[in-house]
């Protein structure tokens, strides 16, 4: 299964997510959630992102979506961190909860990597009301 | 007994400390106020995980990004940690600095942020103090100057640059919400890169 990291500055947010894309899903165990500080102060962690990666693969590479502007510039250096280990990372251009439900029910059906990613940044367009 | 570059770091984060309520305040009128409290908090750690008496220059550039990286928080978080991350792969090995070295490093750490914050000049962010610093600390240099000389002059040359920072809007980050009316305020990441490149001018002229 490819793995999900969730991004956030707010912890609880991440551990939301994660929770509910788990349910969702009914998936576990591939999806990590990396929000906040390590001292559950607001803001974002690129060590704890890139350790979160590493926890998430599981061979078929990890997924990541982060919320507000310097949760992608700590997730991008997360993945410059892990660049000489093997581990196949996307970054998502999706919302955070939509995305990762999404991509957490893609995974789940054992979709390769690329399949995983469209079903994240698909969750950007879908519409709520019709 | 600490090591050089253990001091000048201890200086930089005792300087952003002193500026911290500062630098919070100017953050409170264009941003979250939190610029202040995340640097400091971010040297707090960096004095107390960078190895005192490894002479390394490289080395302890790196501990004090990868730090940062980790404890700062906001925006400069990644932005800071990568230019020192940046400035370490170019001092690695080095036990003195020099003025080429000096230079070397500031361009891959401004490089760094350049790419990081997918920015440039006139954006109302922290380049607008760097590059300019830059430039005339290697036009110094390019003249025959001495390390303490250049620095002198892009200290001089990053005030002006905080000071230009007054006359534009934030098209980055989030300042940028504010448009037009982020005028007439001054960057905070422009001001702690400030802060920082005179914390080194006074330690390597002390």
């Amino acid at each position: 299964m490819v793995g999900i990291v969730i991004v956030s500055h707010s912890r609880k947010i991440a551990e939301g997510a994660k929770d509910l894309a788990e349910q969702v899903a009914s998936a576990s165990g591939r999806i990590v959630a990396a929000g906040g500080l390590e001292d559950g102060e607001i803001g974002t962690d690129a060590v704890m992102i890139s350790e979160a990666i590493r926890a998430a693969d599981g061979g078929d590479g990890v997924v990541v979506l982060a919320d507000l502007g310097s949760g992608i510039m700590s997730a991008e250096v997360a993945m410059e961190l892990l660049e000489d280990e093997k581990i196949d990372v996307r970054l998502a251009d999706a919302p955070v909860v939509e995305g990762a439900v999404a991509a957490a029910v893609e995974a789940a059906c054992g979709s390769p990597i690329g399949e995983v990613l469209r079903a994240a940044e698909e969750a950007r367009s879908a519409r709520k009301l019709c | 007994m600490a090591s050089r570059v253990y001091d000048c770091l201890a200086l930089i984060g005792a300087r952003i400390t002193e500026n911290r309520d500062f630098l919070t305040d100017l953050d409170r009128e264009i941003g979250d106020a939190d610029h202040g409290a995340n640097m400091a908090r971010g040297f707090a750690a960096v004095v107390e995980k960078v190895p005192r008496d490894n002479p390394d220059i490289g080395a302890a550039l790196k501990k004090t990004g990868m730090t940062l990286l980790s404890t700062v928080g906001g925006a400069s978080g990644p932005l800071y940690g990568t230019a020192y991350m940046e400035a370490a792969k170019v001092l690695s090995g080095c036990e003195t600095l020099t003025a080429q070295g000096f230079a070397e490093a500031l361009s891959a750490a401004v490089a760094g942020i350049q790419k990081r914050g997918k920015s440039v000049r006139g954006e109302k962010t922290m380049l607008d103090a760097l590059i300019p610093a830059l430039e005339a600390y290697t036009a110094r240099i390019d003249a025959g100057g001495s390390l303490p000389d250049a620095l002198d002059d892009a200290c001089a040359a990053a005030d002006e640059g905080v000071a230009y920072t007054r006359t534009i809007a934030a098209t980055k980050g989030r300042a940028s919400y504010l448009g037009e009316r982020s005028i007439g305020h001054q960057d905070p990441g422009a001001t702690s890169a400030a802060i920082t490149l005179g914390a080194i001018r006074d330690f390597i002229k002390e």
